[in-house]
């Protein structure tokens, strides 16, 4: 197997003060092909890392080598067409005005004459299965059909790598499902490498190999069998609880005597609006 | 309240107006504002209101959306034209008391200026109706194409235009959800006394301009990544298309115009 991308011995900092670096001494590789996961909590630099890999950010030290391409001034255009980004809003990054024209977005940057355009956000949208949306305003679609459309956008670039960042975390768990599995069925069939950045556990299993990143640093690096098997660590590693979790931890944080047994959503708010007359 | 004044305005439909190209539709428009003031005498205002009959006619929409578009702008005429008949001196004077006067010419010139304004609203309406808002700012980016020669960013000018307008539906909803949650919070939107009801406002602008901001950045990081890098060497997916049925409409524009340079006293 060849690597796609090799990042050697990245750092980065946000600002110059900034003393704790995003990224600190940060080296892994991807084969072609192969699906990666990051997970981590919130602020240990995975979305930096995510960032560092297209040129978004450049690092402060060390290099980053996607394909044939060493990341700099020059090559950068390059490797952005080879890698494609989802990011998490899924409003956020809908440029056109309708579906087609936003998944021809990433054409007209390229400069590609009309014929063959039309031709690539055809075949990109049937792909993603939404070929028969091609007309809509993004007003009228839902979280996950946005998502669809923006891998849409990345597929008719014919990328190599395909980068999720939270990708899936706005959404419902229906568009959740929906995503992933449209992720799957374009990595298989493009022969794409992705890395996932994901706090969501059925996305982290997707991947061939999961990578644990915690400020700035990467700890840990294993299959998803290995990582999972870790079992309490994980919620440190910053995969996702359930919400009611998150608040009775952050409630138990700020001094709140809390029930400990698990608590439904519905549960929770029962819990919540008689806490002040129980005491 | 934002949505009739952007939105609302166009009909979808498939009348001749409609499948005009837009550029056709924005330069008549531009065109008939122009000639109108050619017109002096009764004769060219009626070959003038039979064109845009004609034209609202072959729209196929109903003539009461044009007069929902004189709606707001009625106070403004009718000052206008008070202004024009009291203020008019002539030959046949009927009444004067003052500086006021009414003559017969006054009241010749207050219904010419009315006429006017009334074609005027029916002509830029006929033009929002039947084009879609994207399909105008395509129109209005080759339209200005030649000004990049003095350096006007017209291609950044479409963009941001276009930008615009996909994301007024996007703020729209984000208002509605800050609304409510204000709401939930005690806040009365539209009650009160004027002060109080611009007070109310301010925590509706706040978070909604804060995460403007956000979005434009996070809208900014997206498109570099998808190799947006300014509109130099960028091509374009959507195409406007010339045809017959639209040069047949510039000639009907510029007949009317030499009609009424023969007409005019």
């Amino acid at each position: 197997m060849n690597e796609i991308v090799t990042v050697n011995q990245i750092s980065y900092h946000y600002t110059e003060e900034d003393a704790r670096p995003a990224l600190n001494d940060v080296s892994f590789s991807i084969n072609k092909g192969e699906w990666i996961a990051i997970i981590g909590p919130n602020g240990s630099g995975k979305s930096t890392l995510a960032k560092a890999i297209n040129g978004l950010i450049e690092p402060s030290g060390g290099e980053v080598k996607v394909g044939p391409y060493e990341l700099n001034e020059e090559n950068i255009w390059s490797i952005r067409e080879m890698v494609g980004m989802v990011f998490q809003n899924p409003d956020n990054q809908f440029v056109g005005s309708t579906v087609q024209d936003d998944v021809a977005f990433g054409l007209e940057n390229q400069g590609l004459p009309r014929e063959e355009m039309v031709e690539r956000v055809r075949e990109a949208l049937e792909k993603v299965n939404m070929l028969e949306f091609a007309e809509r305003e993004p007003a009228r679609l839902s979280g996950g059909q946005k998502q669809r459309v923006a891998i849409a956008g990345i597929v008719a670039l014919r990328p190599d790598i395909m980068i999720l960042d939270e990708a899936t975390s706005m959404l419902d768990p229906k568009g959740r499902e929906e995503v992933l599995r449209t992720v799957k069925e374009v990595k298989e069939r493009e022969n794409l490498s992705v890395i996932s950045i994901t706090h969501d556990i059925d996305e982290a299993a997707s991947a061939n190999r999961i990578l644990v990143m915690r400020e700035g640093k990467l700890i840990k690096e294993g299959t998803p069998e290995e990582i999972f098997s870790y079992g309490d660590q994980l919620i440190e590693m910053g995969l996702d609880l359930p919400f009611p979790e998150k608040l009775k931890s952050s409630l138990k944080n700020s001094g709140i005597n809390v029930p400990s047994e698990y608590l439904t959503e519905e549960g929770m708010v029962e819990w919540l609006w008689t806490y002040d007359s129980k005491k | 309240m934002m949505d009739k004044l952007i939105f609302g305005r166009y009909i979808p439909g498939s009348s001749l107006i409609h499948r005009l190209d837009p550029r056709t539709k924005l330069m008549g428009a531009i065109f008939f504002i122009i000639i109108i003031f050619l017109a002096n005498n009764v004769w060219t205002y009626l070959t003038l209101a039979l064109f845009v009959a004609l034209a609202v006619g072959l729209s196929k929409i109903k003539v009461s959306f044009f007069i929902n578009g004189i709606k707001p702008l009625i106070w403004l005429i009718l000052f206008t034209v008070i202004l024009q008949i009291l203020f008019t001196s002539g030959q046949t004077i009927y009444f004067r008391f003052g500086p006021f006067i009414l003559s017969e010419e006054g009241l010749i010139n207050g219904a010419f200026i009315f006429m006017r304004f009334v074609l005027i609203i029916f002509m830029s309406t006929l033009l929002t109706l039947t084009t879609m808002p994207l399909s105008l700012s395509d129109a209005i980016e080759y339209l200005l194409r030649p000004l990049a020669v003095i350096k006007v960013p017209v291609h950044e000018i479409a963009l941001m235009l276009s930008i615009a307008l996909r994301f007024v539906p996007t703020l729209m909803d984000e208002t509605e959800k800050i609304m409510n949650a204000q709401r939930a919070r005690g806040i009365d939107f539209g009650e009160g006394n004027l002060y109080e009801q611009m007070k109310s406002i301010v925590p509706l602008l706040i978070p909604l301009f804060v995460s403007s901001f956000n979005r434009a950045e996070e809208l900014a990081t997206a498109m570099e990544a998808r190799g947006y890098k300014g509109g130099e060497g960028r091509s374009k997916y959507r195409q406007l298309s010339w045809e017959t049925k639209d040069t047949v409409t510039i000639i009907a524009f510029l007949g009317l115009a030499v009609l009424l340079l023969l007409l005019k006293t």
